[in-house]
């Protein structure tokens, strides 16, 4: 590559002027019409400014994507993507290192973090939990979920009810929370095997909404959208408020420390974690079980699953009762951090963001998937200033990683597979 | 005459009103090379999968080693012993080649999947050197020859081959064959489905005509070769 090549001007101007064209179409309803009572309210001038604004960005990005260096940039994005990358058996890859630490800082974090940390990192890593649930669903198995968020709710109403009518705990609701999860994980599979694509995204959608009208509309039972008080979690029985409900001790008493009003969420935030490695860990052995491969064979090729005799009921009802008992999980953490759930917590929205987790992760990628988790849940948090803006943000973060990640943020690489007894090389 | 491996007694196969397979009956003998040729859309595909009940048959029976094998599920009868090489070769394009071959013993479990996969590495010694690539990077007749050694890593009594030389140079089709009659000797029951009668027919011990979704011949591939009808139909006429 010639390393002095002139700028083309020509193209520049293009580029400039195009993206003011879009500038103006986009932000001319939304930013130059003000909405006043019932009278319109033409602001030309802000729009000028941000058209301005975007002509300037894109002539600058246009004129250093010309420049070697910015060429060089533009080609490593662009080669980032074709599919997933197969390893040798015996690759190691470089996050053993980064785990041990990631391990130890998590473990230290607790002691420094204030209260607010705490609750927006459980948040992140309910997310994380959400993520990877959905990732076999979508990312391995290749089977496009947008319901998802009903699993979430069955878990997190799972504890709220639970508690209510069966006086179950935090500790018993976890299990059951995630056997009745998979169990709707199972209804919604059976009907949904002979779909794909299109269709399948269809009726999980529906799914989605139905359990959350359900929710929202069986007052005698759910409380409707006044939502269900959820109680707090115990420790070995302990409660984790000032004072013990109905004459018990409470921990800080009972093991004789000072009263923390973070104990509570340090608490959820130590069993969140240990659960998030136990699911991380879970999915590293699948994937590499013959289950994981026989998902990834049908994400791939269904025929050929079916010609080759592969128990494709079995294979598809595995990935939702497994995705779905994750959610389920995530909604028991959920219900009990926040204390209280109700139906809008559980709209099609929030199916919509862990999809883009998955998505923007990069489909099956367990690495990706969880920065993603992080990314997404604790952006809004980091942006509380441009509240308003905060979807906008989120369509222009994903419409940078369709341009320039097409397939996740994280390419999906799998290691070899290493036979149990060597193979000649 | 012992028990065939494999049989097919008045078989009728319908997609919604469409008869597909009229009164099918044929015979395959363990140890046999059979092919069934024909035309586009005579039926032959169908039979095949009709095999592994996708279709089901409407009438008539599927015997495989003397017991009914028609309303048997697909993972029952792969698990059993009958592999696929399917249309299209439809390899794993995402997977490597070891995973591909990987994936050929699900119905057995992967006890011997170090062994087979040595076994399948000497009969095509070329996909011992892509054994680490992804499937969608290599050329139509690698895929094929994953697609059949796919099949045979679940140890099958009775392979089932659907037109192995679709799209592929003519060379690579002589390559395939000679592979396939290696295999043949060493005493695999195959049974091929082919529009290239010519090489079908050479392979074969025996073969069946197929036409409009009835076996209009049978012979061994010899005395298929030298007949007239068959040679104007499917042969070029010369």
């Amino acid at each position: 590559m010639a390393t002095s090549t002139p700028i083309d001007f020509k193209k520049v101007a293009i580029d400039v002027v195009v993206a003011a064209l879009m500038a103006l179409i986009v932000f001319g309803p939304i930013v130059g019409v003000v909405l006043d009572g019932y009278s319109f309210n033409l602001q030309p001038s802000r729009v000028a400014w941000m058209v301005l604004a975007v002509m300037v960005g894109r002539g600058v990005l246009s004129v250093f994507l010309q420049t070697p260096r910015g060429a060089a940039m533009l080609h490593g994005l662009e080669s980032g993507g074709a599919g997933v990358h197969v390893r040798q058996p015996d690759y190691k890859s470089r996050l053993r290192w980064i785990i041990p630490l990631l391990i130890v800082v998590a473990l230290v974090f607790p002691v420094f973090a204030s209260k607010y940390l705490l609750v927006v990192v459980i948040g992140g890593l309910i997310y994380v939990l959400l993520g990877l649930g959905l990732n076999i669903v979508v990312g391995l198995a290749g089977l496009l979920d947008l319901g998802y968020v009903a699993f979430y709710a069955i878990g997190a109403y799972g504890l709220a009810l639970g508690y209510q009518y069966l006086g179950l705990g935090f500790w018993s609701a976890i299990p059951l929370a995630a056997i009745a999860a998979a169990l709707a994980g199972c209804i919604l599979g059976f009907p949904v095997l002979r779909m794909h694509g299109d269709y399948l995204a269809i009726v999980t959608l529906g799914f989605g909404e139905i359990i959350r009208l359900v929710l929202n509309n069986w007052l005698d039972f759910t409380g409707g959208p006044n939502g269900v008080p959820v109680p707090s979690p115990t420790f070995l029985g302990l409660e984790f408020g000032r004072r013990a409900k109905d004459g018990g001790v409470p921990i800080h008493e009972f093991f004789g420390f000072e009263y923390n009003a973070n104990a509570k969420f340090i608490f959820l935030y130590a069993v969140l974690f240990l659960i998030v490695l136990l699911v991380l860990y879970v999915k590293h052995r699948l994937t590499r079980m013959p289950v994981g491969r026989a998902w990834e064979a049908l994400r791939e090729d269904e025929i050929a699953c079916r010609a080759m005799g592969l128990n494709h009921v079995l294979v598809k009802l595995s990935a939702f009762t497994l995705g779905a008992s994750t959610a389920g999980i995530a909604g028991v953490f959920f219900a009990s951090y926040q204390g209280f759930v109700n139906p809008t917590s559980f709209t099609f929205f929030e199916s919509a963001l862990i999809l883009a987790i998955v998505v923007l992760g990069g489909m099956g990628s367990t690495v990706g998937v969880v920065i993603a988790a992080f990314v997404l849940s604790t952006a809004p948090e980091l942006l509380r200033s441009f509240a308003d803006y905060r979807v906008l943000l989120f369509g222009m973060l994903m419409v940078l990683m369709m341009i320039w990640r097409p397939r996740g943020l994280i390419r999906v690489s799998r290691t070899g597979v290493a036979l149990r007894k060597g193979v000649a090389p | 005459m012992s028990t065939p491996i494999l049989e097919f007694k008045d078989v009728d196969v319908f997609y919604g009103p469409i008869q597909a397979l009229r009164k099918v009956s044929l015979h395959i003998a363990p140890g046999e090379t059979v092919s069934l040729i024909g035309s586009n859309g005579a039926g032959k595909s169908t039979l095949l999968m009709s095999i592994f009940g996708q279709p089901r048959a409407a009438a008539g029976q599927i015997l495989y080693q003397g017991t009914d094998i028609t309303r048997k599920t697909p993972h029952y009868i792969a698990a059993n012993g009958i592999a696929q090489s399917p249309e299209g070769r439809r390899v794993f394009p995402d997977m490597s080649v070891e995973e591909n071959l990987l994936m050929g013993t699900i119905p057995i479990g992967d006890k011997h999947a170090s062994q087979d996969m040595q076994r399948m590495f000497e009969l095509f010694p070329r996909l011992k050197e892509r054994r680490n690539q992804r499937a969608m990077t290599m050329s139509g007749g690698e895929q094929q020859m994953l697609a059949i050694a796919r099949a045979l890593m679940s140890r099958p009594k009775l392979l089932l081959l659907d037109e192995p030389s679709l799209g592929l140079a003519p060379i690579v089709v002589k390559q395939i064959f000679a592979t396939l009659r290696e295999l043949a000797q060493t005493g695999m029951t195959i049974f091929l489905v082919e529009q290239n009668a010519n090489h079908a027919l050479k392979l074969s011990d025996r073969a069946y005509v197929m036409v409009n979704g009835q076996i209009r011949m049978a012979g061994t591939g010899k005395e298929l070769l030298a007949n007239d009808e068959v040679r104007n139909a499917y042969l070029g006429g010369h």
